[in-house]
């Protein structure tokens, strides 16, 4: 059989129309697209695409089951490694992982694996299968802090191995950015609330409403368990520090996608939290939190969106499916573009943004070409809001509040390579050490502390 | 109106500081809202919170009964209050601040130092916590709009007495409306005197996430859920923290008024 060359495109709601409602923009495979794009993989003999991905998902055995049509045994070594492949499959930066190296994408496309996962898991959940039942009790209790995919990895995997897990979230509702950050049309909240309910029948507390560092202390929660895990993340917005960003308008990209995805304003009135963008909105950076914040923007009435960016389109961090997706939505690029002051008016409420284009200069550290401003160039931008996405730091409140527990120089948790921390007993993982990063790496972190902590208060290590 | 809540929360009530706060959400579309802890008892676990029906949440808050539920609540938050061991101070509070000044005035009056409190409310009937701030006060000062109970005026007009008549202060901490704490930071400015004030902007998450709380203090961006909320009022800038509070004016309207056409249907 000839190689199929070019990948089995998946189906998407329209660009026009899905820019008036919250579905999802992605809709999956059927299943004639599912075998069409499981035949291309050529079940190497050393599957390359395994070494990218970041939980060692058996990426050629779960294709073997969908080329036999055998879906429940491809969920099934999913499974084995990825807890959450409903989650991965739809927001893996796969072009980055496991599909950059498999090998049918030197020669033709990649093999569509993240697409393949993410209709193993969809069928999963609609079959409705009951999930393994709670393990018998080791009689060892484990406290993880956050609720988001760090955390509840670690939880996962530990109420796997009949340890008694309390996972503790600051917030009403657990999931961490996939609950607040992550919009519905990009990841469909009923998809991470079933993975919450999968972790509660495996026997997993999860308390809501406790801002761990407060009440109670770190140490305190240390006193009551055998080990802690924190799971804390990247949430401290970063704002640029120029003049009028404390204008009314100018929103953190995590202030305006908290409203929405987590309070549910674009439903206001219906429900009690509002947001206010107007009709003219540009969102400063690029990257996977920008593309959210300006396709969110456009669902939520703004006729005019905008992108504002100080390099190019070749230094875009965003994942290229969410660039073209924008693109679709009607989304304006200004790429060499950047944002110097607010302009209010007199009630102080944003009127336009004063912007200065750039042209690339020498790399910089990070290897890219630094921008560097065109003088005289500035010009006004006239909008009604403003929603800044230049990433977020590790929240130091944890920190801060707790003797004995080192930081990195950027602002994260000190771990070593299990992710034990600089105090016995407590382990971490995720963004609140690495800073900024993705699902996939944070699920990795949490994975290898539990493994770390099992090695531990099973008496494997002394 | 205000109402005064005796909150059942074992996990907040352990650690609570004068100055705190809690986080509260009422029903599954709700809106999370911050409240100041006003009194807290370790041992009964609970904690009390006093609110001034304003808008929507807060009306609905007000209108639950004894032995209902809070469907969300998070605390302690935000920083205690850093108040001094010694000399005199001057507690200032007005509206729902009247509340959360009870125990600072109550922790000042347990180190020792000398507390003059003031407090203040529109006629004589609407004065509340005048015998427990009494009772842990050197002296309490009442000011009515309508003169029906102690000097006709306001709260800064008392402060303003002191001020003029040269008696010795050496800080003042006002809790209340924006524009009460800014009179009051205005009034002391000439005499030096250190003054805090404990701000209460517009909130979403209240764990330093989101940044809809940020203000400029002393010229620099703080996250008054995180690093306040009590702050030096001669630092604070209050005009962008009064305009900003009044972001979502229409919309809180909308909100009461999409209400109370749905508790008609
Ligand atoms: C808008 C947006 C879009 C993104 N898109 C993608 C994408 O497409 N693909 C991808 O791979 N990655 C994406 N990311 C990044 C990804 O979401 C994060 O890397 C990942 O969620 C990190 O997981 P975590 O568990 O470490 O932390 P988080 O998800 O941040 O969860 C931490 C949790 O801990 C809680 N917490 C914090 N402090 C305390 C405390 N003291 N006590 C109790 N609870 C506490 C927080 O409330 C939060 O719920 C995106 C991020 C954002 C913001
Ligand atoms: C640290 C802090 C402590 C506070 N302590 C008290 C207290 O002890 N008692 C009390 O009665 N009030 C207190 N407030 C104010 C209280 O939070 C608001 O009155 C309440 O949120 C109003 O909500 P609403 O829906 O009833 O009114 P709305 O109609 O929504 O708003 C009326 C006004 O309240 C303010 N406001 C609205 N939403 C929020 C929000 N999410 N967060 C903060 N302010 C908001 C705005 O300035 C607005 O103009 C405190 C605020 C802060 C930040
Ligand atoms: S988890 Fe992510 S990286 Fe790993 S196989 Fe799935 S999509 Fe690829
Ligand atoms: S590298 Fe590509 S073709 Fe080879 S096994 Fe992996 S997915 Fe299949
Ligand atoms: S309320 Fe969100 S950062 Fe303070």
């Amino acid at each position: 059989m000839p190689v199929k060359r070019e990948r089995t495109p998946m189906p998407v709601q329209d660009g026009e129309r899905r820019v008036g409602n919250f579905g999802e923009v992605a809709l999956g495979y059927l299943d004639g697209d599912v075998r069409a794009e499981a035949v291309r993989c050529l079940q190497c003999k050393t599957p390359y695409c395994e070494e990218g991905c970041p939980v060692g998902v058996p990426i050629k055995e779960f294709i073997k089951h969908l080329q036999q049509d055998d879906v429940r045994g491809a969920i099934g070594a999913i499974k084995r490694t990825n807890s959450l492949p409903a989650v991965c499959g739809r927001v893996c930066p796969q072009e980055d992982q496991c599909e950059k190296v498999c090998i049918m994408g030197k020669r033709f496309q990649p093999v569509a694996i993240g697409r393949l996962e993410r209709f193993a898991a969809d069928w999963e959940r609609a079959q409705g299968f009951p999930q393994a039942a709670a393990p018998p009790p080791n009689g060892k209790k484990v406290a993880v802090v956050g609720g988001g995919p760090a955390g509840l990895t670690a939880a996962g995997q530990l109420a796997g191995k009949g340890y008694a897990v309390t996972v503790f979230e600051a917030l009403h509702e657990p999931g961490g950015v996939l609950s607040y950050g992550i919009p519905e049309f990009r990841l469909p909240k009923t998809i991470v609330r079933w993975e919450i309910q999968q972790l509660k029948n495996l026997g997993v507390e999860i308390r809501t409403n406790v801002v761990v560092g407060k009440s109670p202390t770190l140490d305190e929660l240390k006193a009551g368990y055998d080990a802690v895990f924190l799971g804390t993340g990247a949430g401290l917005p970063v704002f640029m520090g120029i003049p009028g960003e404390n204008l009314i308008g100018v929103y953190s990209a995590n202030e305006f996608l908290t409203r929405i995805n987590l309070m549910g304003a674009a439903s206001f009135p219906e429900v009690d939290t509002p947001v206010r963008i107007g009709t003219r909105v540009a969102v400063v950076g690029a990257g996977n939190t920008a593309m959210d914040a300006v396709r969110t923007a456009r669902r939520v009435g703004a006729k005019e969106a905008h992108i504002v960016y100080r390099r190019s389109e070749a230094e875009m961090t965003a994942r290229a499916e969410e660039y073209e997706h924008a693109k679709e939505e009607g989304v304006r690029f200004m790429f060499l573009t950047n944002p110097v002051r607010f302009l209010g008016d007199d009630t102080g409420r944003l009127r336009a943004v004063e912007c200065q284009r750039m042209a690339l200069g020498e790399p910089d550290h990070s290897g890219r070409r630094r921008p560097v401003p065109i003088a005289g160039s500035e010009f006004e931008l006239p909008v009604d809001s403003v929603i800044m996405a230049l990433g977020t730091s590790p929240n130091p409140l944890l920190l801060k509040g707790t003797k004995g527990l080192s930081a990195t120089v950027r602002g994260g948790i000190r771990t070593d390579e299990t992710g034990a921390t600089s105090l016995p007993g407590i382990w971490a993982g995720g963004d609140a050490v690495s800073g900024a990063a993705t699902v996939i790496l944070a699920m990795g972190a949490g994975k290898k502390a539990a493994a770390a902590i099992d090695r531990l208060l099973s008496g494997e290590e002394s | 109106m205000t109402k005064l809540f005796l909150v059942s929360a074992p996990v907040v009530a352990e650690k609570a500081e004068p100055g705190q706060f809690v986080m509260l959400r009422l029903r599954a579309q709700g809106e999370r809202i911050p409240l100041t802890i006003a009194d807290f008892d370790r041992e009964a676990g609970t904690v009390t919170i006093l609110v001034q029906e304003i808008g929507l949440t807060s009306r609905l808050l007000g209108a639950l009964e004894e032995g209902d539920e809070i469907l969300d609540l998070v605390g302690p938050l935000g920083l205690p209050a850093e108040l001094p061991t010694a000399g005199h101070v001057v507690c200032v509070g007005g509206g729902f601040g009247v509340a959360p000044i009870l125990p600072k005035a109550k922790l000042l009056h347990r180190r020792g130092v000398a507390v003059t409190s003031i407090i203040g409310a529109r006629t004589a009937d609407l004065v509340i916590f005048d015998r427990e701030l009494e009772a842990v006060s050197n002296r309490l000062l009442v000011a009515t709009n309508d003169g029906s109970r102690g000097r006709r005026g306001i709260v800064t007009d008392c402060l303003r007495d002191l001020l003029e008549a040269g008696e010795q202060i050496d800080e003042v901490v006002a809790i209340g409306p924006m524009v009460m704490m800014r009179a009051v930071a205005e009034a002391t400015r000439p005499y030096g005197i250190k003054t805090l004030v404990s701000m209460n902007p517009i909130m979403v998450d209240g764990t330093g996430m989101c940044g809809a709380c940020r203000m400029t203090v002393g010229g620099e961006v703080k996250f008054a859920c995180v690093d306040g909320p009590i702050f030096d009022g001669h630092q604070v800038d209050f005009e962008e923290a009064i305009r900003r509070s009044q972001a979502y004016r229409a919309e809180e309207e909308l909100a009461t008024k999409h209400e109370e056409a749905k508790q008609c249907r």
